[in-house]
């Protein structure tokens, strides 16, 4: 392998206008552009939620096209998981998209069990609806608090972070851990949530509609917030679908589609709960979009939190959960089991699968082969922040530069999971 | 019938010999396409008023090596109408002859191309935009590739510093 000098046109960084256009553009004309110029923005600019470096033309202050340029925390997620075994490689996922751990877990976790060919038990489904939708809840709490603050309202962040702390308490309470909380494990959960989580939770819905009310009586009578949501950003349906930005982003454009409520997963058809459709596709619908699905969100927690019954949390199958803590000095057979859990893990049948699930910000897909060893052959995450990011040029396409900030806040994208 | 058989039954109709293979794993249904029929099946699947896949969910590539052919190219379909998943597969020989662009069909197809070729070097013929995305430019290699080595990088002390130096292809600098 010798030194290969990066050629010019191959480098975003190297790219004149023209290039740009030719490779990144959304296929629209473009007239006029000898005044155009080019502006880098970021990757540390704080509004763009991370290290995103955006590479924009401009036409005065109008966009016409930008090309996103991405990777700056690429940590190879994918590749390392191939060298870990199935419940190990379940680090990773929390690290990717760190807004909602949550989800992150369930989704891999349920590709492996669907893999497996496993069921949970119903409390373990219970529990994990119950946490994917406080992480929900987290999640949105930290995209309101940061696109609003991109849009110069401080308060709110600051609001928005309080609740979202008692969120993270409540994580730490279960798992241990605040953020990186890898509780979902395959075939159940790590444990039982302990005696204090139901009060704590159900404090939560105590207060939590009132705060959300607070946000909105903040916001919503805002002349500047709705000055400079109204009508920026605007993407249809139809659109929206063929760039396949999907959650509340979508939602937003009047496209009726939750994966929870479509094609059920992990108990949601059981629970009643509403999928909240804005039509103006524009910046103020998505954060419209986003306010009512945290009211759904306390919805289904309720609800979870009421039917909640006394029972295992794990599958009785001490091949892939490990055996009770007591058991290890009264049994030689849990001995082995836990020996080999923790060393070799369990193996996984050869095929591949593609589960979905819906995050905060999406379609969150995992594609798992397995190749009947205990390390996944091939994962494959389909990041929503990702997807969404593609169409960016098409939503800040014809803006002016200080809308564009607004842009990035609606679709909510996290860094972590778009480079993984 | 259930949704699965009736897009198969359709795709056969439509495309005879290029349906190379139908499989179900886990309730999920895969249909083997022929790599120069796969744009054709695809538009198939979206304009048909009885199936209208019409979100391009994903689009993944894997490396079988040391099996023949290599690689595997898998688009995962979604249809909001009739809410149902579909996995169309194309087997790939040669990545640099990877299938052709589904950017005709979904717009979104280039950005999720660009991806596959960043980390695995399946080539999407017709694809203009095919840039590093996430490596930096001068990267070498596609490391999602099962024959790309991982931990290659030698930990660097002060007694071993030139010898591994003087061994590193690129950043000497």
């Amino acid at each position: 392998m010798g030194f290969m000098i990066p050629q010019a046109s191959d480098s975003i960084q190297e790219l004149s206008v023209e290039e740009l256009r030719a490779k990144v553009g959304t296929g629209m004309e473009i007239v006029d552009a000898e005044e155009h110029m080019l502006l880098s923005m970021g990757p540390q600019h704080p509004s763009t939620h991370g290290v995103l470096r955006l590479l924009v033309e401009l036409d005065g202050e109008t966009v016409v096209n930008l090309a996103p340029d991405i990777g700056f925390l690429h940590t190879g997620i994918e590749k390392n998981m191939e060298s870990k075994t199935y419940t190990k490689a379940l680090v990773m996922t929390d690290r990717m998209d760190y807004l909602t751990p949550m989800t992150n877990n369930m989704v891999y976790i349920m590709a492996v069990e669907k893999l497996l060919g496993i069921e949970i038990t119903p409390r373990a489904q219970t529990l994990r609806l119950i946490l994917a939708e406080l992480s929900r809840l987290a999640s949105h709490l930290v995209w309101l608090g940061t696109s609003a603050l991109d849009l110069a309202a401080m308060s709110v962040f600051l609001y928005c972070f309080r609740e979202r702390e008692y969120i993270l308490d409540i994580f730490e309470m279960v798992s241990g851990q605040r953020m990186m909380v890898s509780y979902f494990r395959p075939g159940g959960l790590w444990r039982d949530v302990p005696d204090e989580f139901e009060p704590a939770v159900r404090k939560l819905l105590d207060f939590m509609p009132a705060k959300i009310a607070d946000y909105e009586a903040l916001l919503d009578q805002n002349p500047i917030f709705l000055e400079r949501a109204k009508g920026v950003g605007v993407i249809s349906g139809e659109q929206a679908v063929a760039w396949g930005l999907t959650g509340p982003s979508m939602r937003a454009s009047g496209v009726d589609w939750d994966n929870r409520r479509d094609m059920p997963y992990g108990g949601y058809e059981t629970y009643e709960f509403e999928v909240p459709v804005e039509h103006e596709g524009d910046v103020y619908a998505r954060y419209r979009c986003r306010m009512r699905e945290m009211r759904e969100c306390l919805r289904l927690i309720r609800q979870g939190l009421d039917r909640l019954k006394p029972g295992p949390v794990n599958i009785d199958d001490h091949k892939i959960v490990p055996p009770p803590r007591a058991e290890l000095g009264r049994s030689m057979e849990a001995v082995i089991h836990h020996f080999k859990l923790w060393t070799a893990g369990f193996t996984a049948p050869e095929g591949y699968v593609y589960q979905v699930i819906e995050s905060p910000r999406g379609e969150i897909g995992c594609y798992l082969r397995g190749n009947g060893t205990n390390k996944p052959a091939r994962v494959h995450f389909r990041g929503p922040s990702y997807v969404n990011l593609a169409s960016l040029p098409l939503l800040a396409n014809n803006s002016f530069v200080a809308d564009l900030v607004a842009v990035i806040g609606s679709i909510d994208i996290v860094l972590g999971e778009i480079d993984r | 019938m259930t949704r699965d058989d009736m897009a198969t039954d359709k795709l056969r109709a439509a495309l005879g010999e290029a349906v190379e293979d139908v499989g179900d794993f886990r309730g999920e249904r895969t249909i083997y396409i022929r790599r120069d029929k796969i744009v054709d099946a695809c538009r198939l699947l979206r304009d048909d008023p009885e199936l209208r896949y019409n979100l391009l969910s994903d689009i993944v590539a894997d490396d079988y090596l040391p099996d023949y052919p290599r690689f595997a190219v898998s688009y995962h379909l979604l249809s909001m109408h009739h809410k149902h998943r579909l996995r169309l597969r194309v087997r790939v020989e040669d990545p640099d002859e990877g299938p052709p662009t589904m950017a005709d069909v979904w717009p979104i197809a280039t950005w999720l191309e660009m991806e596959v070729w960043d980390l695995m070097g399946v080539r999407f013929a017709g694809n203009g935009s095919l840039r590093r995305l996430f490596l930096p430019e001068d990267w070498q290699g596609h490391p999602l590739r099962k024959d790309y080595p991982l931990g290659y990088e030698e930990v660097q002390f002060s007694f071993n510093w030139e010898e591994i130096n003087a061994k590193k292809p690129f950043a000497k600098e």
